[in-house]
């Protein structure tokens, strides 16, 4: 075990965890943060996807020792009021089925919008095929990421 | 106690003052016409009408709070069961708050989501709930007022007399909690319908895209311990001993043990499955901690072999024999392909299907193969349990509770009204969480440890335990005479471990000389319902199947399919065809207007059409396809579907969306492979699953326009997808493709 002092959703905390323990498991074991969710824990789906100084990661496979001073971000520090552009774009297409991926779905196009504010259909697909949707909601996430892009640039 | 039955004599309405003032209209369901009626027998006194499954409260201050009975898996209930009650009771769509039934007393009905049957079983039970309230509401201002009901109207929430006097519901809820529920209620026509059939957003919308707690995933209580369970690594095989020091010694962990599922003699409901009855727990602080501890366990398996099981159906008792032999697919396809060749059951015989192919011109045979399907809902099994000596709180996903609650009853010998179910949100169910071996894992696990556990599948622990789609194969053959008329169809259809066939399906009832047969192997790999069970593999092997017969007579494969339905509906052979040929009619004269079909605009593009019936719905999709990166990818889908009232139609719409792209995905991918019983898959780095670049860019979907009732919607779209996209398939490689998942024949060197 060890003491970590993490910054995240701009808060200080500190966690007493095995170095190893990836983030996804400080984040809803230690600090009830459970928007980040859990649907692999190899990489593969992005459920569990946050940002780290604004970079889409999966958290499943970072281990808290690695995190360092980085900043982190989860859904819950998205926005105070639930009403981050994605966020509300998602609401506007109503996209979530189960919804259990669109924690992950939403913070994944977030980075993707910060880092290409006007991001082509194939830039989306590139940036989205990390992040598994059982319930196969691509389609609006899809028209749901042009809306936010839309809006965002508007502001 | 004042209570009204309404109808179909099936649900009950009772109307009580709410403890702060206000009134209660809430209902009961009940499993049968027989036990409504005992209860109105025994006249049971009012504790009894306690146990409700569903409610609508009215308080003073206006706020109008319904409670859904049914668990929400996607399929967006929570916000379409309110929307049926909020139409008759005339509130204003915003005023109205939703929360998620737990489970009551299993007398009073199952509460199950699945079978696409949510809204077409609460049709008339909520709607009547919602006018009878709405009915004594008027009753309670016309006597405060003192004038006729009859001169009182309401508008979303607001009572309103010809004098131009007006209040609110909640002004008048407490006084109409003291009348009595009318005996009869007049429910609207769907034409005046101004929140159904009205698009409505999402009501757990915001919870969603904030990251709320909704999931059994997220539930947590004070002192709640993680646990995960270690089960035998193929499906055969049993524990025969294990050394658990290193695990235990390892940080975070409590305490780690075998136990059984169930005991000796068990009799095993139908839900009840009995996949690995004797498991390890590893039972810790957190979820870390625990699954990395489980990777000390050491662990000696055995052959279980031949095992005995008392299944309890509705048919009553029986005796199974799970056979013991380590399963390996590319064995299991062997052997199906060997049984095919026996004789197997009649199922139905129409005319005389023997001379008719004797005759025949041309005969056309085809045989369809699909294996194992995981479900890999996203949320990965879990749940909560508190068991203690005088009573059990349970929670988490699950789609049948109502199925689950006498098991655990028994499991843990207590009452059924000592025991709570919570249902949380599930991140996908698809038929997974019918089954619910999870639950009871987790409850013998709370016994054990006397504290509250809640138990977590990882990714792997649930892909490789599965209740599996069964693997099937069909063989369809068609006799064409000299003019290439269909004089005969014949389809002869098994699997592991049942046989997919719905013999009275179309196109039987359309063709003169018709034989269905089927046949089954036991195996010990569990199966379960996957979204449409066998409709899912027959509207595959069928619809790829009516396209080459199609092609055969010469003839566009949409007609070929309305001239049958035509002589089905006109001339139906034999009365027992469960489809009705008109709405099947519907929905493909639908598609063909929509998708432009045999337009010449769309001449070039490579398409693929397929029709299907079930749940009572009909559905039907047009499949473009293309060539991308060497690949063939779908498009653009256009899906037409006819599934009576459509209560939420965008919501409908994003789930039929859901149902093609889930299709798409598994026809193309979907497999789940055993060597020596032990599944191949494990997580999604080799269970490929639908990502996003290979989901379509457009998918139109067109509901009929109808008054009839509703009828099912979360599954009927997906089975037609299959053949759509093989026909698609065909189009565009020039090739048919009769084994699924598709993928793997495209990847197959050509010869
Ligand atoms: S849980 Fe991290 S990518 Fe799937
Ligand atoms: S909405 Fe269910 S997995 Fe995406």
């Amino acid at each position: 075990m060890a003491k970590y002092n993490l910054k995240i959703n701009g808060k200080a905390r500190q966690v007493d965890v095995d170095p190893n323990t990836p983030m996804l498991w400080v984040l809803r074991d230690s600090l009830n943060l459970v928007g980040t969710k859990f649907g692999c824990g190899m990489a593969q789906c992005g459920a569990c996807t946050i940002h780290i100084d604004g970079n889409a990661v999966r958290s499943c496979v970072l281990p808290v020792s690695a995190i360092g001073k980085q900043e982190v971000t989860t859904i819950e520090g998205l926005s105070e009021k639930g009403d981050h552009p994605v966020q509300k774009a998602w609401l506007e297409h109503d996209v979530a089925q189960c919804g259990y991926c669109q924690t992950g779905q939403i913070m994944t196009a977030t980075a993707l919008l910060k880092s290409n504010p006007n991001p082509s259909d194939a830039d989306i697909d590139a940036a989205m095929s990390g992040n598994i949707c059982r319930c196969g909601t691509y389609l609006r996430i899809k028209d749901a990421i042009k809306t936010a892009a839309k809006t965002s640039n508007a502001k | 106690m004042k209570n009204i039955k309404s109808q179909n004599r099936r649900d009950f309405l009772k109307s009580s003052a709410l403890a702060g003032g206000g009134l209660m209209i809430s209902f009961s369901w009940f499993s049968s016409a027989k036990a409504a009626e005992t209860m109105q027998e025994l006249n049971l006194p009012e504790p009894v009408w306690s146990e409700l499954a569903a409610y609508i409260k009215i308080t003073p201050d206006n706020v109008v709070k319904i409670l859904v009975p049914n668990p929400e898996f996607g399929q967006n209930v929570m916000t379409s069961l309110p929307m049926m009650v909020a139409e008759e009771l005339d509130v204003d769509w915003k005023n109205v708050v939703v929360e998620m039934s737990t489970h009551d007393n299993v007398k009073y009905g199952a509460q199950f989501t699945g079978g696409s049957n949510s809204v077409r079983m609460y049709w008339k039970p909520l709607r009547n709930a919602g006018a009878a309230a709405r009915q004594m509401l008027i009753e309670a201002a016309a006597q405060t007022w003192g004038v006729a009901a009859s001169e009182i109207t309401t508008k979303a929430g607001v009572l309103l007399h010809s004098s131009g006097k007006k209040t609110n519901y909640g002004e008048m809820a407490s006084k109409a909690a003291t009348l009595p529920v009318p005996k009869e209620v007049k429910l609207k026509a769907p034409k005046d319908f101004s929140i159904v059939s009205h698009s409505k957003k999402n009501i757990e919308g915001v919870k969603v895209v904030t990251g709320k707690p909704l999931f059994g995933m997220d539930y947590k209580v004070d002192g709640m311990l993680i646990s995960m369970v270690q089960h035998p690594p193929a499906f055969g095989m049993k524990l025969k001993s294990f050394d658990a020091t290193a695990v235990k010694k390892m940080p975070g962990i409590k305490d780690v043990f075998s136990f059984k599922l169930y005991d000796e003699g068990f009799e095993q409901a139908g839900f009840d499955t009995r996949t690995f009855n004797e498991m390890i727990a590893i039972v810790g602080n957190s979820t870390w901690e625990v699954m990395n501890a489980r990777k000390k366990l050491i662990v000696q398996w055995e052959a279980v072999g031949d095992v005995k099981e008392t299944m309890m159906g509705r048919s009553g008792k029986r005796e199974v024999t799970v056979p013991g032999r380590l399963e390996t697919t590319s064995a299991q396809f062997e052997m199906m392909a060997e049984y095919a060749k026996r004789p197997a059951q009649q199922l139905r015989k129409d005319g005389d299907p023997e001379t008719a192919f004797k005759n025949a011109a041309q005969i056309i045979e085809r045989t369809y193969n699909a294996p194992f399907l995981a479900h890999n809902c996203m949320e990965p099994m879990n749940f909560f349990a508190h068991v203690q000596e005088d009573k059990a709180l349970v929670a988490g996903p699950l789609q049948a509770p109502g199925w689950v609650e006498p098991t655990l009853s028994k499991l843990l010998n207590l009452p059924a009204d000592k025991i709570e179910i919570q249902m949380t949100r599930m991140g996908g169910g698809f038929g997974r969480r019918a089954y619910g071996s999870y639950v009871y894992e987790a409850a013998r696990i709370s016994q054990k440890m006397k504290a509250p556990v809640k138990l977590i599948y990882t990714r792997e622990d649930d892909m490789t335990y599965g209740i599996y789609r069964p693997m099937y194969t069909a063989t369809y053959r068609a006799a064409l005479d000299a003019n290439k008329n269909l004089i005969g169809f014949h389809v002869k259809g098994g699997g592991i471990p049942e046989n997919p066939v719905h013999a009275n399906r179309f196109p039987a009832g359309a063709v003169d000389n018709y034989l269905a047969e089927g046949w089954e192997i036991p195996s010990n790999i569990t199966i379960g319902a996957f979204r449409a069970p066998r409709s899912n593999f027959n509207a595959a092997a069928e619809q790829s199947f009516l396209d080459e017969v199609a092609a055969a007579m010469g003839k566009d494969p949409i007609e070929m399919r309305l001239e049958l339905l035509k002589r089905a509906k006109e001339n139906p052979v034999g009365n027992n065809n469960d489809y009705d040929a008109n709405r099947y009619i519907g929905v493909l004269e639908l598609l063909k207007e929509k998708s432009g079909w045999g337009k010449p605009e769309n001449a070039g593009k490579k398409r693929g059409v397929a029709a299907y019936f079930c749940h009572a719905s009909y559905a039907g999709h047009v499949v473009d396809m293309v060539i991308k990166d060497g690949q063939p990818y779908v498009e653009a889908v256009t899906s037409a579907i006819d599934c009576g009232v459509v209560v939420n139609p965008d919501a409908a719409r994003n789930m039929v969306q859901g149902a093609v792209v889930d299709g798409i995905g598994n026809s193309f991918y979907g497999a789940l492979t055993h060597k020596d019983g032990v599944a191949e898959q494990t997580n999604f780095h080799n269970y490929r699953m639908i990502r996003h670049n290979e989901a379509p860019k457009k998918i139109d979907v067109h509901f009929v326009q109808s008054e009839l009732d509703p009828t099912g919607l979360g599954e009927p779209p997906f089975p037609p997808v299959f053949g759509a996209v093989a026909n698609a398939l065909f189009q565009t490689t020039g090739k048919r493709y009769y084994n699924q998942p598709f993928k793997v024949e495209l990847e197959k060197p050509k010869s």
